[in-house]
């Protein structure tokens, strides 16, 4: 009774719950921007860098025009529960940050001069990853409608995009990168589109089908899902040599083979190897998509007198197609990424630049591979997460 | 008319379905009871060839159901199953329509077809249409299926245990509506159930199978009367069969002319539901009138029971 008394009046009064993620957020944020450098200057590509806070490389007015937004959006993290303000808070914090940065390599390079080399430093990313996870969190909390999720994507894209053509980064190291390779970063790109999506679409043609037979021939299923699996537990490397091998040697007899571009090293094993690692997901989603279909369905479309092609195209297939869905999405965003890898083997890709900024120590030139990757894969995960929700709608 | 000849079907050394012929007759309801594991779904499946029999045949209207692909046959049979079977990805009208789709039917056709069956089966086309099976009741649900088998028309209409899943409630109400439907469109309709009430509330004839074989397959009033097995009279219920008897004619039928002083019952109620009025009232007879109010005759306890016996 007396405890009731003193405790009910005391957790009335309290205004309002810290919020334990903003907190967290809040904090790991604060030390990262008070310890860390923000910016590497470097003399040249290749030099060591030399570490800069935002202080000391902003004038006053500046730096204070990027810790205003910061600070709103730690206030907001830590005393703010609507999701909506959360997500605006931390969007304009990433806006605060990725400016800031721009605004630093502006302030350290001087005009005309190409050889300097601003990059962004620790306290940057940690912001960024920390600003990151505040919006990833509001939008989980907001539960938006797939569709509005997509257009959430191509904003925040559009808007890099108009930020990048604009030049507001061009004095960035990343950016210098850039400009000294845009010609093979477009080809590169594309190729990288090409090895993952084509090994995606020639994995859906030979995966499907497979998923269908298994499904049907229980007897089939355990060896082909078998020896799928076998076939996932390879790393890429040593898939891509194992391939070399035979492919090498299917070019040496067949000169026609060769002419097609097929040899023991270059895009036709990368092609290949990740075409094997395709199968397995999108074939066991298959399997799994057609024994989630309600047998009473079946039953009754078979009684109403389908054909078994009519059952699969009409009835099975419509209705497995969710899990399929999902299968596809883990295939697509797991080769966006193994990708890169092919560059080991001359396959291309993006993954060149980053291989080649392994080979050179400059990190720059690894991120202007790694950051266009981790982008794409991310864009992946989103359009076609959304699409498995609007086809699992209305049937549940 | 069907016509089961010598029907079998062996599984390994199983057998299922073990040589049974009847004769389903035209335009009225046929059941077929047994307990489970007796065969009786596996000799319906066999008549739209969902199940292929080892030996034997089907005739419908004389012609032997291997005449043509089992698709084309199934086409022209209704089929009904427990859980109803609904396409959850396709609205009502989308389901409904499924038949006449596979036939080519003509989309004005369609359209009239799957509006008027919705109206028959109490489902607002407005409302329900366009709705998903997942958005019905359960209810709701196995009018949709029983709708959907229904809509090409078929002269036959298969149903395997199609109210299965329905509570006491709405499974009454169920088989009121079946009785009904099947009134209004004179289908011949074959049904599979294992429970002996809705057995003989439903069928003009009666099936009963155990362990493969049919034992008898006669009017209800056969199987209590004169039935030719003992396990017929064990399963048909020996403890209540004068009840049950009385349970298969209705007052209308039974009442004879003349008036009495007693209460007023319905010449649609049953002789066992009049019995138990009585009894309850501790009348000795009462006055049957007809749904419109007209005088029917009259019915003592007498009558009664002398109608409870063999």
């Amino acid at each position: 009774m007396n405890r009731l008394a003193t405790t009910l009046p005391d957790s009335l009064a309290r205004p309002s719950r810290l919020d334990p993620l903003g907190t967290l957020l809040t904090l790991a944020g604060a030390l990262a921007l008070l310890l860390l450098p923000f910016v590497i200057f470097k003399a040249n590509r290749i030099l060591p860098g030399d570490p800069r806070s935002l202080t000391a490389v902003l004038p006053a007015w500046g730096a204070l025009a990027v810790a205003a937004p910061l600070v709103l959006a730690a206030l907001v993290a830590v005393l703010v529960a609507n999701a909506g303000l959360r997500l605006a808070a931390a969007l304009l914090g990433i806006v605060a940050v990725a400016l800031a940065a721009a605004a630093a390599a502006n302030a350290l390079t001087p005009v005309g001069n190409h050889v300097v080399r601003v990059g962004a430093g620790p306290a940057f990313w940690v912001l960024f990853v920390v600003l990151g996870l505040m919006a990833t969190d509001a939008i989980t909390r907001l539960r938006p409608r797939p569709g509005l999720r997509v257009l959430y994507l191509a904003v925040a894209l559009g808007v890099t995009a108009l930020a990048l053509r604009h030049g507001t980064f061009d004095n960035l190291s990343v950016m210098r990168e850039y400009a000294v390779n845009a010609a093979r970063f477009a080809q590169e790109a594309r190729r990288h589109l090409e090895l993952a999506l084509g090994s995606l679409a020639a994995a859906v043609i030979v995966g499907l089908p497979l998923g269908v037979v298994c499904h049907r021939a229980p007897g089939a299923r355990s060896a082909v899902l078998g020896t799928l699996n076998v076939i996932q537990t390879i790393p890429a490397i040593a898939l891509f040599g194992i391939l070399m091998a035979p492919l090498g040697a299917l070019a040496a007899a067949f000169p026609w083979i060769a002419e097609l571009g097929i040899r023991g090293i270059g895009a036709a094993p990368a092609a290949v190897a990740l075409f094997l690692y395709s199968l397995l997901p999108i074939t066991a989603n298959t399997v799994a998509g057609l024994r989630r279909v309600s047998r009473a369905a079946v039953d009754a479309a078979r009684g109403m007198g389908m054909t078994d092609g009519q059952v699969l195209a009409q009835v099975e297939l419509p209705l497995a197609l969710p899990v399929i869905l999902t299968g596809i999405r883990v295939v697509l965003v797991q080769n966006i990424g193994m990708v890169t890898v092919a560059a080991l083997i001359g396959g291309g890709g993006l993954g060149t630049f980053v291989f080649q900024g392994i080979g050179q120590t400059a990190i720059d030139l690894v991120l202007l591979g790694a950051i266009p990757i981790v982008v794409l894969a991310f864009s992946a995960a989103v359009l076609l997460d959304a699409l498995v929700e609007l086809m699992d709608r209305g049937r549940a | 008319m069907i016509t089961v000849e010598g029907l079998s079907k062996r599984y390994g050394t199983a057998t299922v379905v073990d040589g049974v012929s009847m004769a389903v007759p035209r335009n009225a309801i046929s059941i077929i009871v047994g307990t489970s594991g007796s065969g009786k779904s596996t000799l319906l499946r066999m008549i739209n060839r969902l199940v292929e029999p080892t030996s034997g045949r089907v005739l419908i209207d004389g012609t032997d159901t291997r005449a043509q692909p089992a698709y084309l046959l199934r086409r022209r049979i209704g089929y009904v199953i427990q859980g109803h079977g609904l396409f959850p990805h396709r609205t009502v009208a989308e389901n409904i329509a499924t038949v006449p789709r596979l036939l080519g039917w003509e989309a004005g056709r369609i359209r009239a077809r799957v509006a008027e069956l919705l109206q028959v089966f109490q489902l607002d086309p407005a409302a329900y249409a366009d709705a998903f099976p997942h958005q019905l009741s359960g209810g709701q649900q196995q009018r949709v299926g029983v709708a959907r088998a229904l809509a090409a028309e078929p002269a036959l209409l298969l149903m395997d245990e199609p109210f299965g899943a329905l509570d006491p409630i709405i499974r009454a109400k169920a088989q009121e509506d079946l009785l009904e439907i099947q009134r209004r469109f004179g289908t011949t309709i074959l049904l599979v159930t294992h429970d002996m009430d809705e057995a003989f509330r439903l069928g003009s004839h009666v099936a009963v199978m155990s362990s493969g074989r049919l034992l008898q397959f006669d009017r209800p009033a056969v199987l209590l009367t004169r039935p030719a097995d003992p396990l017929v009279a064990r399963m048909t219920g020996a403890s209540d069969r004068a009840l049950k008897l009385l349970s298969l004619t209705t007052a209308g039928e039974a009442a004879v002319p003349g008036v009495c002083d007693g209460p007023q019952l319905a010449a649609s109620a049953s002789l066992r539901e009049v019995l138990s009025e009585l009894l309850w009232r501790g009348a000795a007879a009462a006055t049957i009138v007809g749904d419109d109010g007209t005088l029917r005759g009259h019915l003592t306890v007498a009558a009664i029971l002398a109608r409870a016996r063999p």
